[in-house]
């Protein structure tokens, strides 16, 4: 791979390893499952999924920024795509999962 | 004041571009927003089925545990080599767009076409993994409750292959009635039920159990039921990774079209590369949302 990389793409090699270093991250801890992070509870998880879902925003926080280049672009356009999902993701999987919540109370 | 109002004027007239972005690059971009939108509502429909259905959701390691010519329980590593296949072939695309910049069409194409070999891997993967979520092999009972319930030897899990004596990959297609499940019970004493919240019975409570609850051997995976779980999470499985899996295929279809317009020539006609941008756009895209499906199917 050396002779590919020139010196002006070093940026992409880069983000490639952050991406696979946090990808395996993520499986080992998948796979040992250590046990104080799956015995502590927090915000009605476990402690190791917001682990996960943080590395998870770490990686695509990377692909969108860097590798479609989201950061580069002018100031406007980047929140004019980011705000939409920022407010309205968050905003749909609290009714979702509240809504789970309670559908799982009307069973008992 | 004279002159912001001269500015407006000369704004209405066009030719502005305010982002800095062409029309087709910011379409691509609104576009992926709402597909964005689109993959949110499906994994928080997921999320509303695992809180709906706490106790009795499949531990994804028991589902997922196949690797090609491994034997035994291999649970997230073909997963985790699927995810960096795309990751690899996002980071082909990146050096196909940046030799776009660069005008270099030779090396355009060689990493356009890598890029596609890795979409191509990526498909191969997912039908694998799908061939063997379809297939399943340790069988399951479902039960009037409408929970899964599967075959164990005391507290370990065994599977109805292993109960009934049949080979589960011999390739011939079985079937089992509740019945003869209850039989092979009351003569191999030493299996027993695993209940849908893992709770393990003794053979007596199993056989009793299965004569008021059971209704059906369930063999793999279809729409209507599964043998790993909830009916919905099969459903999800089917949904949210075909969804994507449609995704890449259209992905590689497009890269396969650029790739053809580039080797004719046509973007060093037209003297710029924005549209092997723009399919690199939309490529990125699916390996970001694929990133959240790994996470939320196969590691929380």
């Amino acid at each position: 791979m050396a002779n590919t990389t020139t010196n002006s793409n070093w940026w992409i090699w880069k983000v490639f390893w952050i991406l696979l270093i946090v990808t395996t991250v993520e499986v080992v801890l998948g796979i040992i499952k250590p046990g104080f992070l799956i015995n502590t509870q927090f915000l009605g998880t476990k402690l190791l999924n917001h682990i996960f879902i943080v590395l998870t925003i770490v990686k695509a926080a990377y692909i969108v920024l860097s590798f479609m280049h989201l950061g580069h672009e002018r100031k406007s356009l980047k929140w004019t795509i980011l705000i939409p999902p920022i407010i309205l993701i968050p905003y749909l999987l609290f009714i979702l999962l509240t809504e789970g919540g309670y559908a799982l109370s009307l069973m008992h | 004041m004279e002159q912001t109002k001269e500015n407006t004027e000369e704004a209405w007239k066009g030719g502005d571009k305010p982002f800095a972005a062409s029309y087709g690059k910011l379409m691509m971009w609104f576009f992926l927003i709402t597909d964005a939108l689109t993959f949110s509502a499906f994994l928080g429909s997921y999320g509303f089925y695992r809180f709906k259905y706490p106790d009795i959701w499949p531990v994804p390691e028991e589902v997922f545990t196949h690797f090609p010519f491994l034997h035994g329980d291999h649970p997230l590593l073909f997963v985790a080599l699927m995810t960096f296949i795309l990751i690899m072939s996002s980071v082909t695309m990146v050096l196909a767009v940046n030799y776009g910049h660069k005008m270099q069409k030779k090396k355009v194409i060689l990493w356009l076409s890598l890029t596609i070999v890795g979409g191509f891997m990526f498909l191969g993967s997912q039908a694998w993994e799908w061939g063997h979520f379809i297939h399943g092999d340790k069988g399951a009972i479902d039960t009037k409750t409408e929970s899964i319930v599967h075959i164990a030897e005391g507290d370990k899990m065994s599977s109805v292959y292993n109960l009934m004596e049949a080979d589960g990959h011999d390739g011939s297609h079985h079937h089992f009635t509740i019945n003869d499940v209850i039989n092979k019970l009351e003569t191999k004493t030493n299996f027993n039920i695993r209940t849908a919240n893992k709770s393990y019975l003794s053979n007596s409570e199993s056989i009793k159990f299965l004569q008021e609850e059971g209704t059906e051997v369930v063999l793999g995976a279809n729409l209507k039921h599964n043998e790993y779980g909830v009916q919905n999470f099969g459903q999800c499985f089917f949904f949210i990774t075909g969804f994507h899996g449609f995704h890449v295929f259209s992905g590689v279809i497009i890269l396969i079209v650029i790739l053809i317009n580039v080797i004719k020539g046509t973007y060093e006609r037209r003297g710029h590369y924005e549209m092997v941008e723009k399919v690199g756009l939309y490529w990125h895209f699916v390996d970001l949302v694929w990133v959240f499906v790994f996470t939320f199917f196969y590691l929380v």
